[in-house]
């Protein structure tokens, strides 16, 4: 755990976020390892989801936000050195709520590879089928690859999502509440899942669930008011945590 | 004294029933009235023959041929032209001044009284093109009246596309307009389908924009004749077309034949009728579209053990 240096993937260096004239992130330095399952936590509002956006830049499609400070993937800086289709390409990301294209489960899959340029069937074939096995659903859609995603339940769908993310064989995964739209069944589906993606991608998680963290997560950062209080192993932050304001909320006295 | 919150929703409840019933009841008269005053003309002979001059038993072919060719030609300047703008409009237009000018513009557009486009038409297509009245002209004319609705239809079905589809596209690297034409418009299809088919229907039902632009008369037209530079074939464009609803205003107002009612009549009945027509596809289109959606042809079956 303490080799940081080596397995470093991706690093902020002094990173703010303005939303107009609310300062949404303060001074944010985090290092999140390599191929590690790495948990946002903290209140509503505390900046986590939109510190997660800006590690692919989907903040630069809300024209109010401004960014200082820099962050770093590989050692590249994001915002300066990467084209942002490559960046997205090697930066996937899981969403709250699950968003299926309204398209047949095959198609969802395929059109990241599409986009990337990949033509050919055999290959497409070969890239949904080792993508939804990867994310455990091609047992339970392989009869209806030609069925519209949509009418899939919501756990399925998400692990859809999962899926059409690993198809474009990202580095880093981001996942933004995955499991908060889901029903308790569905969300361990995806907690085992995130269980055995990890060692093979690095995946940052925000999550409002404690346990869902305690669970699945090596490393853990405490985000309130825009700030980092704490971030140290997972293990670590719900036994001994080293700030007051941690051990409150994870003791569930506020938030 | 004051009335119980109940008794309020129930009366409101009950007036607002009544308006709609009073609308329903309104449409069905209406039709009802035109369809029983057109019954005796809903016949084939009445829809495929030619008018005669002066005399009984004349028919409306020609007409309702012309006000077909009229819709596809004038959708097929709009609907590029619609799309393109909506899109725009939805997609890449910044909450700025400029977008607000558009917006007043189109706005502007689509409240001009339609004689006022049949009379710029007139100038424009008709004096200053020196083609005279033309089919091309009358379906240029009905573009313009067309072309702020088809806008806002686009523009409304790309924004009724979720924000959450065009986030997943854009975070799998999908350019703005890779996502734009992979997910946001085959999404807002069965919306534009249903928009473009009910905007046909009001060209179809045209007749201010049209006078003094595709004309009020009809060359004697040879149906076997499909050489679009032909002045005889129904498929040239550059020729006079009188459409069937203006063909019912001028047969009403100044038709020399003696069954003139009965033919403005039959003619309306027929336009009413095509009306409902396009209405009811544009339905079938949209369902059908949507299915088609549900990935029943898309995609592929894989064999794997």
């Amino acid at each position: 755990m303490d080799d940081n240096n080596n397995g470093l993937k991706i690093y902020t260096e002094n990173l703010n976020l303005f939303y107009g004239d609310i300062h949404a992130l303060k001074e944010v330095n985090i290092e999140v390892e390599e191929k590690k399952v790495t948990a946002l936590i903290g209140p509503s509002g505390c900046g986590k989801s939109t510190f997660l956006k800006t590690l692919n830049r989907m903040n630069d499609l809300i024209p109010a936000v401004r960014i200082t400070g820099d962050v770093y993937l590989d050692s590249l800086n994001v915002y300066r050195q990467y084209d942002i289709v490559e960046l997205r390409k090697r930066i996937g990301m899981v969403f709250q709520k699950p968003n299926p294209f309204p398209m047949s489960v095959y198609d969802n899959i395929a059109y990241g590879p599409r986009i990337h340029g990949v033509r050919s069937k055999s290959k497409l074939d070969e890239i949904v089928y080792r993508s939804l096995t990867n994310a455990a659903l091609w047992n339970e859609v392989k009869d209806r690859l030609r069925q519209n995603a949509l009418g899939l339940s919501g756990g399925q769908q998400q692990r859809l999502c999962i899926a059409r993310v690993l198809a474009v064989e990202p580095e880093v995964v981001l996942m933004d509440e995955p499991t908060s739209a889901l029903d308790p069944i569905s969300t361990l589906k995806i907690e085992d899942l995130i269980d055995e993606l990890k060692g093979k991608y690095t995946i940052v998680i925000v999550t409002h669930n404690m346990q869902q963290a305690g669970r699945i997560s090596d490393k853990t950062a405490f985000f309130l008011h825009g700030e980092i209080v704490e971030y140290n192993d997972t293990e670590k932050i719900f036994s001994r945590p080293n700030d007051k304001r941690t051990e409150d909320y994870i003791t569930g006295r506020f938030g | 004294m004051r009335v119980k919150p109940q008794t309020t929703d129930r009366i409101a409840t009950m007036a607002i029933y009544a308006v709609a019933c009073l609308v329903v009841l309104l449409l069905v008269f209406f039709v009802g009235y035109l369809l029983c005053h057109g019954a005796s003309r809903l016949n084939l002979h009445f829809i495929l023959s030619s008018p005669v001059f002066m005399k009984e038993g004349g028919g409306i072919g020609p007409q309702l041929f012309n006000s077909l060719y009229l819709v596809f030609l004038s959708m097929l300047i709009t609907l590029p032209v619609g799309l393109s703008a909506g899109i725009y409009m939805a997609e890449y237009a910044k909450p700025n001044r400029l977008t607000a000018a558009i917006r007043f513009c189109i706005e502007a557009l689509a409240s001009l009284p339609s004689i006022v486009i049949g009379l710029f038409g007139l100038l424009v297509f008709v004096n200053l093109t020196g083609w005279s009245y033309t089919l091309i002209g009358g379906a240029l004319a009905v573009s313009i009246l067309n072309l702020p609705v088809i806008t806002r239809i686009s523009e409304d079905a790309i924004r009724s596309v979720p924000p959450s589809i065009k986030e997943a596209s854009l975070a799998l690297g999908a350019t703005r307009w890779q996502t734009i034409v992979k997910v946001i418009i085959p999404s807002a299809v069965p919306g534009l389908v249903t928009g473009a088919v009910i905007a046909s229907g009001r060209v179809f039902g045209e007749a201010a924009a049209l006078l003094y632009t595709a004309g009020m008369s009809s060359p004697n037209l040879n149906f076997s004749n499909l050489n679009p530079f032909s002045a005889s074939s129904p498929l040239n464009p550059f020729r006079p077309a009188e459409t069937l609803a203006v063909y019912i205003w001028q047969v009403n107002s100044e038709g020399l034949a003696p069954d003139a009612r009965q033919i403005a009549d039959g003619a309306s009945a027929i336009l009413i009728i095509a009306v409902f027509l396009f209405n009811i596809g544009s339905r079938l289109l949209g369902r059908r579209i949507k299915a088609r959606f549900a990935g029943k042809e898309s995609g592929r079956r894989i064999v794997k053990i």
